[in-house]
């Protein structure tokens, strides 16, 4: 995520935003949220307890006031900027295609290089809230790309027979406007030059995008899951000697399911 | 005796909660969230936090009017910490689950496995030898929690009994469905594979054992102290010399023996989401140990001796 906090940005107009009040939740990446990540039975043990969500607070608030260096300043700006042209030249790809063959079969293969480079690229942003250099979370960030890579890789990748439905053209519309405006929100963001345009985009473009996208995903996934059932894919089934097993075809079930909570989670963190 | 005032703000809007007058310096800040309740009953004092300042740290129950930097009429800031339950009553749940769900599985209780598995026995005894060990990880673990462990604080937010119940009730749930489901496969290597885990297995249990009865026994009843915990005459206890939290080592342990003794994916994958929490609990109990006492021994790693 190349996003930089308006409270570390090294230019002048940080202030204002930081007396705005606390940075804006991150928006999410997918359509599926961050927020339904794995919530670690942490039953704290003596030293940290009924705190532990103060102690946290402290130490995120610290993290935002640490200044970006040169470096890493430099390597986020190239890093949108590469992301921002990427999500373009996939835009473009799929108007010209559109434009010449009148129809989206095809559309899928034509352009599915270019759209698992950068999808499988953006896993680059955990690293970046690892060490730091954005102020997300590992986790939000984690399963937010997470969800982009089980889509692209694990759905329509692999799942040969769907490529041409529409829905996976409805999600690949939403997820490229999404992430033109998210890109392009970071650079400017970086280099301390935003046009309100890009800003109210990223805040208001996603109570379209993200339905959108939604449906895109949801839609694409039952179409899918024939094909997951009479081949059995991704399955591991009883007996074997590591005693364990797992249904591809429920798992993809379930998954449809938690995109109701997950949903609720993010959008009522950004609104 | 000169009296103090406190008046008591919320941190966010500070608005004034509260104002009492007549406080005597001696009392203490678990004093004082007495007095507080009584003028709003529904934070009882397990729920208040009392700062200084609105964004600094809690004061301690045993804080000390007098000795705080305040002057004759102090201001303190309260947040509400939300709805708490006691650690006891969590412990009990969380642990009585696995306990239950576990041997509903072996008994092969209906609509888990086909029907014709009803209420049948599994001809492995490996099977039977993992339900004996389950079974008694828990009641060691509920009967530590009523009759050996000393907690410092009472209570934690209510939300936790949700996710942590969610989190031993699932895996417990989990893997026992393979452990005793009728294809089940035994270990590869036999009874081999099965008494070497058994042996890391018992160990574990009695090392583990061993540390909490130590730890214990470094804190008086009634008291919070904090001291540093040093091995004693029980050779289970000479891990302390390696390693701060030798409970958790050991309690890793005893879950990567059960692993080996079932050859059950499912319980390796629990043993390492387990030993992930426990690696960051060790070192926030490390880090919390070398900021309190200038003389901790050196040679000491949080988890796992020499590298963790």
């Amino acid at each position: 995520m190349g996003r930089l906090t308006e409270a570390a940005a090294a230019g002048g107009g940080a202030s204002a935003a930081r007396s705005a009040g606390p940075p804006p939740a991150p928006l999410p990446l997918s359509s599926t949220s961050p927020g339904c990540a794995a919530a670690m039975a942490s039953s704290e043990e003596d030293g940290t307890n009924g705190g532990a969500s103060e102690a946290s607070e402290e130490r995120e608030a610290v993290g935002k006031r640490r200044r970006l260096g040169l470096l890493a300043t430099i390597w986020l700006t190239f890093y949108n900027i590469a992301m921002t042209a990427g999500w373009l030249v996939l835009a473009i790809a799929m108007v010209r295609f559109y434009m010449e063959k009148g129809t989206h079969k095809g559309l899928y293969k034509s352009i599915q290089k270019t759209l698992k480079f950068f999808q499988t690229f953006a896993l680059l942003e955990i690293v970046h809230c690892l060490i730091g250099i954005v102020p997300t979370s590992v986790l939000v960030a984690g399963v937010q790309v997470s969800s982009r890579i089980f889509m692209v890789w694990l759905v329509t990748h692999s799942i040969k027979p769907i490529q041409n439905e529409e829905s996976v053209v409805l999600f690949l519309v939403a997820w490229t406007v999404t992430e033109i405006t998210r890109y392009s929100f970071y650079t400017f963001s970086l280099l301390d030059h935003l046009p309100y345009f890009i800003k109210w985009a990223r805040y208001n473009f996603f109570i379209i995008l993200y339905p959108v996208g939604v449906a895109g995903e949801l839609l694409t996934i039952y179409a899918a899951l024939p094909y997951v059932k009479k081949t059995g894919m991704f399955s591991i089934r009883l007996p074997n000697k590591y005693n364990v097993s797992f249904d591809y075809y429920y798992f993809l079930l379930i998954t449809m399911a938690s995109y109701i909570p997950c949903e609720y989670v993010s959008v009522s963190t950004l609104m | 005796m000169k009296h103090y005032e406190v008046e008591i703000l919320d941190a966010k809007t500070r608005e004034k909660l509260c104002f009492l007058d007549k406080v005597e310096p001696q009392a203490t800040i678990a004093e004082i969230k007495n007095l507080f309740t009584k003028t709003h009953p529904q934070w009882y004092p397990a729920r208040q936090s009392l700062r200084l300042d609105p964004k600094g740290k809690s004061l301690k129950d045993e804080d000390v009017l007098q000795k705080l930097p305040v002057g004759t009429t102090a201001t303190l800031y309260f947040r509400d910490l939300g709805a708490q339950i006691s650690w006891v009553t969590v412990f009990l749940t969380e642990y009585a689950g696995p306990l239950f769900i576990y041997l509903l599985f072996y008994f092969r209780v209906p609509f888990i496995y086909g029907h014709k598995y009803d209420f049948t026995s599994s001809r492995h005894t490996v099977v039977h030898l993992a339900c004996i060990c389950h079974s008694f990880h828990y009641i060691k673990r509920l009967l530590e929690t009523l009759f050996v462990h000393r907690f410092s604080h009472g209570t934690m937010p209510l939300r936790n009994i949700f996710k942590n119940c969610t989190y031993y009730w699932g895996f417990a749930a989990w893997m026992a469905y393979y452990i005793n489901h009728p294809l089940y496969t035994p270990p590869t290597y036999g009874a081999q594979q099965v008494k070497l885990a058994l042996a890391i297995f018992v160990i574990c249990q009695l090392g583990n054992f061993s540390i909490h009865m130590a730890l214990r026994d470094l804190r008086p009843a009634g008291s919070k102290t904090r001291k540093i915990p040093y091995p004693t005459k029980n050779p289970f206890t000479w891990l302390f010399l390696l390693v701060s939290c030798p409970n958790y080592t050991y309690e890793v342990g005893s879950w990567i023996g059960f692993a080996i003794m079932t050859q059950c994916l499912p319980v390796a994958l629990f043993s390492l989401v387990g030993f992930t929490q426990m690696t960051i609990w060790a070192k926030g109990k490390h880090r919390s140990y070398l900021k309190e006492f200038r003389d901790y021994p050196p040679l000491r790693m949080p988890i796992i001796p020499f590298l963790l």
